[in-house]
């Protein structure tokens, strides 16, 4: 049963799941669900220019969800749209120039029910070094911009007043979101990246009294959800990237049970 | 801190212009170390604005401020905490700075807010949360204390109450205070400084001794009068409606 490949993609979801749980809460707690989704739309141009191109695919995605961050950013300040309809305009935009790429690209043969839904059974040693290199560095650096990030989400002005630099480490938790976006990409596709971002922490919010607690429960609600997932897509023949997303809805609506039983004991 | 005058932040003809509308214009003022300055004026009339520029929260003004510190605590005048974030008291007052537990509960007992410690922030009173808020504004002994309305949602007897914690506050830390208030003629007495604001300084000066005032000690009570001052303005203008500005 422990196939190579298995190991592999147990390693590479483990590793995901471990950066998706502490950036997913963020991702909650500031509202950022469609700006993560934008990203992921957006990394579908940045795979074919890593095709295009040939350069590394994670590589390539972190530059264009980059870029599109920035976009979007100028956009907001320069237009007077509201910000989910700058949203929409990126991710749909980037989604079919991304498509429409690929036509042009008719002499590379191209997975893209794999880019869109996760292809971890086909992960490569590479690709682990990638992630668990990736995921360190995000976390390392997730940790030294926590204090004013974690500040600025609750009150802004209060971490801008006591000078924390709220500013900076908006944007480089920008960067964070793009990076993870980039190495996690192979596990659950572009699709549903986002699911992965937030369902866990979704579960962890019903278990959680304090944001330390949401984060460990985010990141162990992360794990489960890689290893039923993976383990049921090996057992009844199902797509591991679904799978997994499928194993978070099932641990949140287990969640639910909780949060009812502590209004039943406050009542 | 510019050590030969104790001047904390100072403030030089600053103004704001957003939306192609001056929100305040010409200020200027001084907080000095152990000292008090209040902000008083109508809504709208700029004295949050002031407040934020004098702390580096707005940035594109005109004018100058001078910052001798930056250890500032800050109470703002709104805050709301989001229930999609977990956050109990003990998590708040370490939110901008690590702290030890000791100085947590030194902070919460000093605000009598020391039972609220393992409690979720969003289930405080108004009058419980100005005291958190406070508790964590002076945990940090900070140089400069910036508190916007700090008495929202009290009552009368709670506000005299906070009113002499702030003296004390102030006398403990020996730091300067930018306090704004949200009532225009009555001030703390420990006032050493009051701006009238309406877009622009209206008047200034200095609260006048209410103890003496026999009408006052009548209507709010010894206590109170002890807290509490009236500040005569000293007006040599008018505003009309849209707030154009009418010399007497």
């Amino acid at each position: 049963m422990f196939d190579d490949f298995f190991i592999r993609a147990l390693v590479a979801g483990i590793g995901v799941a471990f950066v998706t749980g502490p950036l997913g809460c963020f991702v909650v707690w500031r509202r950022l669900s469609y700006f993560g989704d934008t990203l992921a739309h957006s990394a579908l141009l940045g795979v074919t220019m890593a095709l295009a191109f040939e350069i590394n695919i994670a590589i390539s995605i972190f530059i264009i969800s980059s870029v599109i961050a920035i976009i979007l950013v100028k956009l907001e300040k320069n237009t007077n749209l509201p910000g989910d309809a700058l949203l929409g305009l990126l991710a749909h935009s980037a989604l079919a120039v991304g498509l429409v790429v690929i036509g042009f690209l008719s002499f590379i043969r191209f997975d893209v029910m794999g880019l869109l839904f996760g292809d971890i059974l086909a992960v490569n040693v590479d690709d682990l070094i990638i992630i668990w290199g990736g995921g360190v560095i995000i976390l390392i650096v997730l940790k030294l911009i926590w204090k004013p990030l974690f500040a600025s989400t609750v009150n802004y002005e209060l971490a801008e007043a006591e000078g924390l630099n709220p500013d900076r480490a908006k944007a480089i938790f920008t960067i964070l979101m793009a990076a993870i976006i980039a190495i996690s990409i192979k596990i659950v596709g572009l699709l549903l990246i986002t699911g992965m971002l937030i369902i866990p922490t979704a579960m962890a919010r019903n278990l959680s009294d304090t944001p330390r607690k949401m984060v460990v429960y985010s990141i162990l609600g992360g794990l489960l959800s890689v290893l039923i997932g993976l383990f049921s897509s090996l057992e009844f023949n199902t797509p591991s990237g679904p799978s997994i997303i499928a194993a978070a809805l099932l641990l949140f609506i287990i969640s639910l049970f909780k949060i009812k039983q502590t209004i039943q004991l406050k009542n | 801190m510019s050590e030969e005058n104790n001047i904390l932040v100072k403030l030089n003809n600053v103004g704001l212009l957003q939306n192609h509308k001056w929100l305040v214009k010409g200020v200027s003022l001084t907080v000095k170390k152990g000292q008090i300055v209040t902000l008083i004026g109508p809504n709208g009339s700029g004295k949050s604005t002031t407040a934020k520029i004098a702390i580096g929260i707005h940035k594109n003004i005109e004018g100058k401020v001078e910052k001798f510190t930056n250890k500032i605590g800050y109470v703002p005048q709104k805050i709301s905490i989001d229930w999609t974030l977990p956050l109990r008291v003990n998590d708040f007052m370490v939110l901008t700075e690590n702290l030890s537990d000791e100085a947590i509960n030194e902070a919460l007992s000093l605000t009598g807010a020391k039972h609220l410690k393992n409690k979720s922030l969003g289930n405080l009173s108004g009058g419980e949360f100005q005291r958190v808020l406070l508790a964590r504004a002076v945990s940090k002994k900070p140089e400069l204390l910036v508190l916007d309305e700090p008495v929202q949602g009290v009552d009368f007897t709670g506000e005299i109450a906070l009113y002499k914690l702030i003296k004390e506050i102030s006398e403990k830390l020996n730091c300067g205070i930018l306090l704004i208030s949200h009532d225009l003629h009555t001030v703390m007495s420990a006032t050493d400084f009051v701006l009238c604001l309406n877009g622009h300084v209206c008047c200034s000066g200095t609260p006048k001794d209410v103890a003496m005032n026999n009408e006052y000690k009548v209507l709010f009570g010894e206590q109170a009068s002890q807290t509490l001052s009236i500040y005569e303005h000293k007006h040599d203008h008018t505003h009309s409606d849209d707030g154009e500005i009418k010399k007497n």
